[in-house]
């Protein structure tokens, strides 16, 4: 059985006013739905349609941004109709991030209260995380702020009944079956487990937004005194890091 | 030292807006822009300036503003509001200049803008345009991530905006006549993506029902008050994206329609979308302000759309000469703030 077979049902769309339209593949999260909504999203830019704006994949679907005095949503529709076929469910080769993250209850300020409620210990909480391959499935809320699928079920728990009304940029934390990092400071409900000193939102980078939707992440462990200094490299725009190539 | 317009007090949320930052949702980033972008042509092509180019909107209550530059030439479009001129050298004395007309400022004189009235935003256009940085291809403010405008932030008390020109040469002033600012008597929307998450008496209250703009609206989203809207299968969804007009409605059941500064994802359901050519009218509603809504079919709101884009196409056509009695003429010129209609967006739906 192909993946496309897997998802019996085809990609529907659903208006979003006359300058928008949703292609929805599915209604949860799931890799492969994700990988579909990434697929589509190349297959849309590939065919440079006039009048197409941007896309936004998301979780579950794509958004398709349009200039409605550029292309009706007719002729939108008759365009995409094609691009939806064989979509697969293949995961693309994507750029993997290493980021440092200091787990340090100073900065994982949930951390203790995670390990409680799972019934884990803090250290195995820890290695849960920072041992879990994640993948960026979206990109939004604010500028550069990642979700990150691929959450282990252990660590699976509601968001804070109380969210907070500062949470400070380079916040990972994690919520359902999914992990965020915050790009820049807000307010927020989900469970801080660490903070990394790599800002993922930098105007003074371009792109300024570290993350796109399809990139791999994971964490690597490190002390609260190396992050004190790479905290104060990156203030200073000197932290640099690269991605690696898909390493399988 | 840098031509400039020198904030002597800022007014409640005085930004720079253009028409937003385009093509970068997908990283996150609102587009952002105008609230009115109808009112921010008409005040940019009444200085000359193309018709998108940064303008300061000014919300509810106006700044004053010294002029650290040669000359300026300005013009104000959008809600009424009083507009102080305090001359200074040969100028002394004070005099009162009008919306929808150009005016030539000489250095050391003070624009006093008054509260805003009738309507939320008021753009103040400069000729040849204000010389901030563009971000990502805007400079349009987004105070949530601090991005564009000056330092990515409302003005202050204080801070100088600097100027492209130094000078603005003497020329005939000019004036725009018959830009219609009313709002329409039913916002216009398209139903989904997520209509089939509302029960049917929320979908009939949503066209039958007025809403009323709450005080808890911003640039993001407006807040409506009115008949709750019930969901039919919860609240949560997995996010997806946001549309420009997007009407959300969160656990409290209250519908937000999301905005300029919208975000990019949402995990609301979103009951309807606001046509675009309603947003502009739509952005204009102060708290107070009764809405309502009327559901059309995609190719209405395409058409609605056409024909907005004729008449900004031809907005260039209905700008003449300013007279030279009228210049002096207070009583007249007052009268002409009041013309746009928006008076009536207080006083209730017309219909």
């Amino acid at each position: 059985m192909t993946t496309a077979e897997h998802f019996a049902d085809r990609p529907r769309f659903l208006p979003a006013g006359d300058s928008a339209l949703v292609v929805e593949f599915a209604d949860r999260v799931d890799p492969e739905v994700s990988a579909r909504v990434l697929a589509l999203a190349r297959r849309i830019a590939g065919a440079a349609i006039a009048g197409v704006v941007e896309t936004v994949p998301t979780f579950r679907s794509l958004m398709v941004h349009y200039d409605p005095l550029g292309i009706s949503n007719q002729e939108l529709r008759a365009r995409l109709e094609p691009l939806l076929r064989d979509l697969a469910g293949q995961v693309p080769a994507g750029r993997h991030w290493h980021l440092p993250a200091c787990y340090d209850p100073s900065l994982g300020v949930d951390l203790a209260e995670v390990a409680e409620r799972t019934g884990l210990s803090a250290a195995d909480v820890v290695k849960a995380h920072s041992e879990a391959p994640f993948r960026v499935y979206m990109v939004g809320f604010l500028p550069g702020f990642a979700y990150l699928g691929g959450l282990p079920a252990l660590l699976e728990l509601p968001r804070r009944e109380n969210p907070r009304l500062k949470v400070d940029a380079g916040s990972i934390a994690i919520a359902m079956a999914m992990s965020v990092i915050y790009s820049i400071e807000s307010p927020g409900g989900w469970n801080i487990l660490a903070r990394t000193p790599v800002p993922l939102w930098d105007l003074r980078r371009d792109p300024a937004a570290l993350m796109s939707a399809g990139d791999r992440v994971s964490f690597a462990p490190i002390s609260r005194a190396e992050y004190d200094e790479l905290a104060g490299k990156a203030r200073a725009g000197e932290l640099r890091v690269t991605p690696q190539p898909h390493d399988a | 030292m840098r031509p400039g317009l020198r904030l002597l007090s800022p007014g409640l949320l005085t930004t720079l807006q253009d028409r937003g930052r385009i093509g970068y949702q997908h990283l996150g980033i609102p587009v952002s822009g105008a609230l009115d972008p109808i009112s921010l042509a008409a005040a940019n092509l009444l200085v000359g300036n193309p018709a998108d180019t940064a303008a300061l909107e000014i919300a509810y209550q106006g700044p004053t503003l010294l002029v650290d530059a040669d000359s300026i030439r300005v013009a104000c479009v959008g809600a009424a509001a009083s507009l102080e001129l305090v001359g200074a050298g040969a100028r002394a004395g004070r005099r009162r200049l009008a919306l929808f007309e150009s005016a030539r400022l000489l250095r050391g004189e003070e624009l006093r803008i008054g509260a805003l009235t009738g309507g939320a935003v008021l753009y103040l256009a400069a000729a040849g345009g204000f010389d901030v940085p563009p971000v990502l291809g805007s400079r349009s403010t987004l105070v949530r991530a601090g991005i564009g405008g000056l330092d990515g932030r409302a003005l202050r008390a204080g801070d100088c905006l600097p100027l492209c020109q130094p000078r603005a040469p003497e020329a005939e002033e000019v004036r725009l006549a018959g830009l219609n600012l009313a709002p329409p008597p039913r916002f216009r929307i398209i139903l989904g993506p997520q209509d089939d998450y509302f029960t049917a008496e929320a979908l009939a209250a949503l066209s039958q029902k007025s809403f009323t703009v709450t005080p808890a609206s911003d640039r993001m989203g407006m807040r409506l008050d009115g008949p709750h809207l019930s969901h039919s299968k919860g609240y949560n969804i997995v996010s997806d994206g946001i549309a420009p007009g997007t009407i959300q409605v969160p656990g409290n059941g209250l519908p937000i329609v999301l905005l300029a500064d919208r975000q990019t994802t949402g995990g609301y359901p979103k009951i309807a979308t606001v046509i675009s050519a309603d947003l502009p009218a739509l952005g204009r509603l102060t708290p107070g302000a009764q809405v309502r809504f009327e559901v059309v079919s995609i190719e209405a709101a395409e058409a609605a759309r056409r024909a907005q884009a004729a008449e900004l196409a031809a907005l260039a056509r209905l700008i003449g000469p300013l007279p030279r009695t009228v210049q002096i003429d207070e009583g007249r010129l007052h009268g002409a703030n009041l013309v746009s209609g928006m008076v009536d967006a207080l006083a209730g739906d017309p219909a």
